[in-house]
Protein backbone atom coordinates (compact mmCIF):
# COMPACT_ATOMS: atom_id res chain seq x y z
CA UNK A 1 0.00 0.00 0.00
CA UNK A 2 1.29 3.41 -0.93
CA UNK A 3 0.00 6.41 0.94
CA UNK A 4 1.47 9.88 1.03
CA UNK A 5 0.79 13.56 1.04
CA UNK A 6 2.03 16.23 -1.33
CA UNK A 7 2.87 19.58 0.17
CA UNK A 8 2.87 22.16 -2.54
CA UNK A 9 5.00 24.95 -1.16
CA UNK A 10 6.28 26.14 2.19
CA UNK A 11 3.83 25.43 4.96
CA UNK A 12 0.81 26.00 2.77
CA UNK A 13 -1.11 22.89 1.94
CA UNK A 14 -2.95 23.65 -1.28
CA UNK A 15 -3.56 20.13 -2.48
CA UNK A 16 -3.42 17.20 -0.14
CA UNK A 17 -3.33 13.84 -1.90
CA UNK A 18 -3.77 10.37 -0.50
CA UNK A 19 -2.93 7.50 -2.81
CA UNK A 20 -3.42 3.84 -2.28
CA UNK A 21 -3.37 0.76 -4.42
CA UNK A 22 -5.67 -2.23 -4.15
CA UNK A 23 -4.88 -4.92 -6.68
CA UNK A 24 -4.65 -3.15 -10.03
CA UNK A 25 -6.65 -0.11 -8.94
CA UNK A 26 -5.02 3.18 -7.95
CA UNK A 27 -7.11 5.35 -5.63
CA UNK A 28 -6.34 9.06 -5.49
CA UNK A 29 -8.20 11.07 -2.87
CA UNK A 30 -8.02 14.81 -3.39
CA UNK A 31 -8.35 17.47 -0.73
CA UNK A 32 -7.82 21.13 -1.62
CA UNK A 33 -7.51 22.91 -4.95
CA UNK A 34 -6.54 21.47 -8.31
CA UNK A 35 -5.10 23.99 -10.78
CA UNK A 36 -2.21 24.20 -13.22
CA UNK A 37 0.22 24.61 -10.32
CA UNK A 38 -0.89 21.72 -8.13
CA UNK A 39 -1.69 19.39 -11.04
CA UNK A 40 1.97 19.14 -12.06
CA UNK A 41 3.17 17.22 -8.99
CA UNK A 42 0.05 15.11 -9.03
CA UNK A 43 0.57 14.14 -12.67
CA UNK A 44 4.18 13.08 -12.05
CA UNK A 45 3.28 10.91 -9.06
CA UNK A 46 0.19 9.32 -10.57
CA UNK A 47 2.05 8.55 -13.79
CA UNK A 48 4.89 6.95 -11.80
CA UNK A 49 2.52 4.69 -9.87
CA UNK A 50 0.53 3.67 -12.95
CA UNK A 51 3.71 2.58 -14.68
CA UNK A 52 5.35 0.95 -11.66
CA UNK A 53 2.40 -1.10 -10.39
CA UNK A 54 0.73 -2.04 -13.68
CA UNK A 55 -2.39 -0.12 -12.76
CA UNK A 56 -5.47 -0.76 -14.87
CA UNK A 57 -8.10 1.48 -13.25
CA UNK A 58 -7.72 4.89 -11.68
CA UNK A 59 -10.26 6.10 -9.13
CA UNK A 60 -10.22 9.86 -8.55
CA UNK A 61 -12.06 10.65 -5.35
CA UNK A 62 -12.95 14.36 -5.21
CA UNK A 63 -14.44 14.19 -1.71
CA UNK A 64 -12.59 17.22 -0.37
CA UNK A 65 -11.68 18.98 -3.59
CA UNK A 66 -13.16 22.45 -3.40
CA UNK A 67 -11.78 23.91 -6.62
CA UNK A 68 -10.85 22.60 -10.05
CA UNK A 69 -10.34 24.37 -13.37
CA UNK A 70 -9.53 23.11 -16.88
CA UNK A 71 -6.07 22.00 -15.71
CA UNK A 72 -7.82 19.19 -13.86
CA UNK A 73 -9.78 18.32 -16.99
CA UNK A 74 -6.52 18.07 -18.96
CA UNK A 75 -5.09 15.79 -16.29
CA UNK A 76 -8.11 13.46 -16.42
CA UNK A 77 -8.07 13.28 -20.24
CA UNK A 78 -4.37 12.43 -20.13
CA UNK A 79 -4.93 9.56 -17.67
CA UNK A 80 -7.90 8.26 -19.72
CA UNK A 81 -5.66 8.06 -22.76
CA UNK A 82 -2.93 6.31 -20.77
CA UNK A 83 -5.24 3.69 -19.23
CA UNK A 84 -6.92 3.01 -22.55
CA UNK A 85 -3.72 1.14 -23.40
CA UNK A 86 -4.40 -1.19 -20.44
CA UNK A 87 -8.08 -1.41 -21.39
CA UNK A 88 -8.76 0.25 -18.05
CA UNK A 89 -10.90 3.15 -16.92
CA UNK A 90 -10.73 6.41 -15.06
CA UNK A 91 -13.53 6.55 -12.52
CA UNK A 92 -14.55 9.78 -10.81
CA UNK A 93 -16.47 9.91 -7.55
CA UNK A 94 -17.73 12.20 -4.77
CA UNK A 95 -18.01 15.23 -7.04
CA UNK A 96 -19.43 18.46 -5.64
CA UNK A 97 -21.91 20.43 -7.76
CA UNK A 98 -19.29 22.83 -9.20
CA UNK A 99 -16.93 20.07 -10.23
CA UNK A 100 -19.80 18.01 -11.62
CA UNK A 101 -20.73 20.97 -13.80
CA UNK A 102 -17.17 21.32 -15.12
CA UNK A 103 -17.03 17.57 -15.86
CA UNK A 104 -20.25 17.82 -17.87
CA UNK A 105 -19.26 21.04 -19.67
CA UNK A 106 -16.03 19.43 -20.79
CA UNK A 107 -17.72 16.20 -21.89
CA UNK A 108 -15.65 14.09 -19.48
CA UNK A 109 -18.76 12.22 -18.33
CA UNK A 110 -18.75 10.56 -21.74
CA UNK A 111 -15.30 9.04 -21.36
CA UNK A 112 -15.11 8.47 -17.59
CA UNK A 113 -17.36 6.53 -15.31
CA UNK A 114 -18.87 8.60 -12.53
CA UNK A 115 -19.71 7.00 -9.21
CA UNK A 116 -21.45 8.38 -6.18
CA UNK A 117 -18.66 7.49 -3.75
CA UNK A 118 -15.75 5.10 -3.31
CA UNK A 119 -17.95 2.33 -1.89
CA UNK A 120 -20.11 2.32 -4.99
CA UNK A 121 -17.00 2.29 -7.20
CA UNK A 122 -15.53 -0.63 -5.22
CA UNK A 123 -18.70 -2.57 -5.72
CA UNK A 124 -18.55 -1.92 -9.45
CA UNK A 125 -14.89 -2.95 -9.67
CA UNK A 126 -15.35 -5.91 -7.37
CA UNK A 127 -12.61 -4.62 -5.06
CA UNK A 128 -13.20 -5.16 -1.35
CA UNK B 1 -22.94 50.07 -4.73
CA UNK B 2 -19.58 50.72 -6.32
CA UNK B 3 -16.29 49.15 -5.53
CA UNK B 4 -12.94 48.73 -7.27
CA UNK B 5 -9.69 46.87 -6.85
CA UNK B 6 -6.59 46.25 -8.91
CA UNK B 7 -3.46 44.25 -8.37
CA UNK B 8 -0.42 42.96 -10.17
CA UNK B 9 1.65 39.92 -9.42
CA UNK B 10 4.60 37.97 -10.74
CA UNK B 11 3.82 35.51 -13.55
CA UNK B 12 4.24 32.31 -11.56
CA UNK B 13 1.69 29.52 -11.31
CA UNK B 14 1.82 29.56 -7.53
CA UNK B 15 0.19 32.99 -7.71
CA UNK B 16 -2.95 31.66 -9.39
CA UNK B 17 -4.37 30.50 -6.07
CA UNK B 18 -3.56 33.92 -4.64
CA UNK B 19 -5.48 35.57 -7.50
CA UNK B 20 -8.49 33.29 -6.89
CA UNK B 21 -8.36 34.10 -3.18
CA UNK B 22 -8.26 37.84 -3.86
CA UNK B 23 -11.21 37.55 -6.25
CA UNK B 24 -13.38 35.70 -3.75
CA UNK B 25 -12.37 38.00 -0.88
CA UNK B 26 -13.40 41.02 -2.91
CA UNK B 27 -16.83 39.46 -3.43
CA UNK B 28 -17.26 38.32 0.16
CA UNK B 29 -19.56 41.16 1.09
CA UNK B 30 -21.93 40.53 -1.82
CA UNK B 31 -23.66 37.52 -0.30
CA UNK B 32 -23.39 35.48 -3.50
CA UNK B 33 -24.10 31.78 -3.95
CA UNK B 34 -21.13 29.43 -3.79
CA UNK B 35 -21.78 28.41 -7.37
CA UNK B 36 -21.58 32.01 -8.59
CA UNK B 37 -18.37 32.64 -6.63
CA UNK B 38 -16.96 29.44 -8.08
CA UNK B 39 -17.74 30.60 -11.63
CA UNK B 40 -15.94 33.90 -11.08
CA UNK B 41 -12.97 32.18 -9.43
CA UNK B 42 -12.80 29.76 -12.36
CA UNK B 43 -12.80 32.60 -14.90
CA UNK B 44 -9.94 34.29 -13.01
CA UNK B 45 -8.04 31.02 -12.67
CA UNK B 46 -8.26 30.23 -16.39
CA UNK B 47 -7.37 33.73 -17.54
CA UNK B 48 -4.45 34.16 -15.13
CA UNK B 49 -3.10 30.70 -15.98
CA UNK B 50 -3.28 31.58 -19.70
CA UNK B 51 -1.34 34.80 -19.12
CA UNK B 52 1.38 33.00 -17.16
CA UNK B 53 1.68 29.91 -19.38
CA UNK B 54 1.00 31.34 -22.83
CA UNK B 55 1.49 35.10 -22.49
CA UNK B 56 4.72 35.02 -20.50
CA UNK B 57 5.91 31.42 -20.81
CA UNK B 58 6.41 31.34 -17.01
CA UNK B 59 8.75 34.37 -16.85
CA UNK B 60 8.58 35.42 -13.15
CA UNK B 61 10.05 38.84 -13.98
CA UNK B 62 6.80 39.71 -15.79
CA UNK B 63 3.50 40.80 -14.26
CA UNK B 64 -0.11 39.80 -14.61
CA UNK B 65 -2.64 42.58 -13.92
CA UNK B 66 -6.04 41.86 -12.46
CA UNK B 67 -8.79 44.32 -11.66
CA UNK B 68 -12.38 44.10 -10.54
CA UNK B 69 -15.02 46.75 -10.84
CA UNK B 70 -18.38 46.39 -9.17
CA UNK B 71 -21.22 48.68 -10.15
CA UNK B 72 -24.87 47.98 -9.36
CA UNK B 73 -24.50 44.23 -9.26
CA UNK B 74 -22.50 44.10 -12.46
CA UNK B 75 -18.98 42.80 -12.07
CA UNK B 76 -16.28 43.60 -14.58
CA UNK B 77 -13.23 41.39 -14.24
CA UNK B 78 -10.18 42.36 -16.25
CA UNK B 79 -7.07 40.20 -16.62
CA UNK B 80 -4.24 41.70 -18.58
CA UNK B 81 -0.74 40.67 -19.58
CA UNK B 82 2.00 42.28 -21.63
CA UNK B 83 3.13 39.00 -23.13
CA UNK B 84 3.43 37.50 -26.60
CA UNK B 85 -0.21 38.03 -27.57
CA UNK B 86 -2.56 35.75 -29.46
CA UNK B 87 -2.20 35.45 -33.22
CA UNK B 88 -5.67 34.14 -33.94
CA UNK B 89 -8.23 34.78 -31.20
CA UNK B 90 -10.99 32.76 -32.88
CA UNK B 91 -8.71 29.75 -33.09
CA UNK B 92 -7.61 30.18 -29.47
CA UNK B 93 -11.25 30.25 -28.37
CA UNK B 94 -12.13 27.04 -30.18
CA UNK B 95 -12.76 24.17 -27.73
CA UNK B 96 -9.87 21.71 -27.40
CA UNK B 97 -7.44 23.99 -29.23
CA UNK B 98 -4.14 24.39 -27.41
CA UNK B 99 -0.74 25.61 -28.56
CA UNK B 100 0.85 23.51 -25.83
CA UNK B 101 -0.44 20.03 -26.57
CA UNK B 102 2.54 18.35 -24.91
CA UNK B 103 1.68 19.98 -21.59
CA UNK B 104 -1.68 18.26 -21.42
CA UNK B 105 -3.74 21.41 -21.29
CA UNK B 106 -7.34 20.63 -22.15
CA UNK B 107 -7.68 23.65 -24.45
CA UNK B 108 -10.91 24.47 -22.67
CA UNK B 109 -9.87 27.63 -20.83
CA UNK B 110 -11.57 30.17 -23.10
CA UNK B 111 -14.63 27.95 -23.59
CA UNK B 112 -15.19 27.70 -19.85
CA UNK B 113 -14.58 31.42 -19.31
CA UNK B 114 -17.07 32.16 -22.05
CA UNK B 115 -19.74 29.87 -20.56
CA UNK B 116 -19.26 31.27 -17.06
CA UNK B 117 -19.36 34.93 -18.14
CA UNK B 118 -22.35 36.93 -19.30
CA UNK B 119 -20.09 38.74 -21.75
CA UNK B 120 -16.46 38.14 -22.63
CA UNK B 121 -14.16 40.25 -24.73
CA UNK B 122 -10.60 39.39 -25.68
CA UNK B 123 -8.24 41.89 -27.23
CA UNK B 124 -4.72 40.96 -28.17
CA UNK B 125 -1.80 42.30 -30.10
CA UNK B 126 1.21 40.23 -31.05
CA UNK B 127 4.20 41.01 -28.81
CA UNK B 128 2.15 43.55 -26.86
CA UNK B 129 -0.14 41.39 -24.80
CA UNK B 130 -3.65 40.21 -24.16
CA UNK B 131 -6.56 41.64 -22.20
CA UNK B 132 -9.58 39.59 -21.20
CA UNK B 133 -12.67 41.42 -19.98
CA UNK B 134 -15.47 39.41 -18.43
CA UNK B 135 -18.79 40.88 -17.42
CA UNK B 136 -20.85 39.02 -14.87
CA UNK B 137 -24.23 40.01 -13.50
CA UNK B 138 -24.45 39.17 -9.83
Amino acid sequence: MVKYTIYVWGDNMILNVQMLIKRNVLYVRLDGELDQHTVEDLRIRVTELIDKYQIKHLVLNFYKLNFMDSSGVGFIIGRCNRLKREKGKVILCSLNENIKRLIHLSGLHKICMIGKNEEEVNEYLGVA
Amino acid sequence: MKNYMEMKFSAQLKNVIFARGAVSSFLLEQDLTLSLINEIKTIASEAVTNSIVHGYNHDPEKFVFLSMELDNNVLKLIIKDEGVGIEDIEQAKAPLFSTKVDEERAGLGFTIMDIFSDEMEITSKLLEGTTVICIKKL
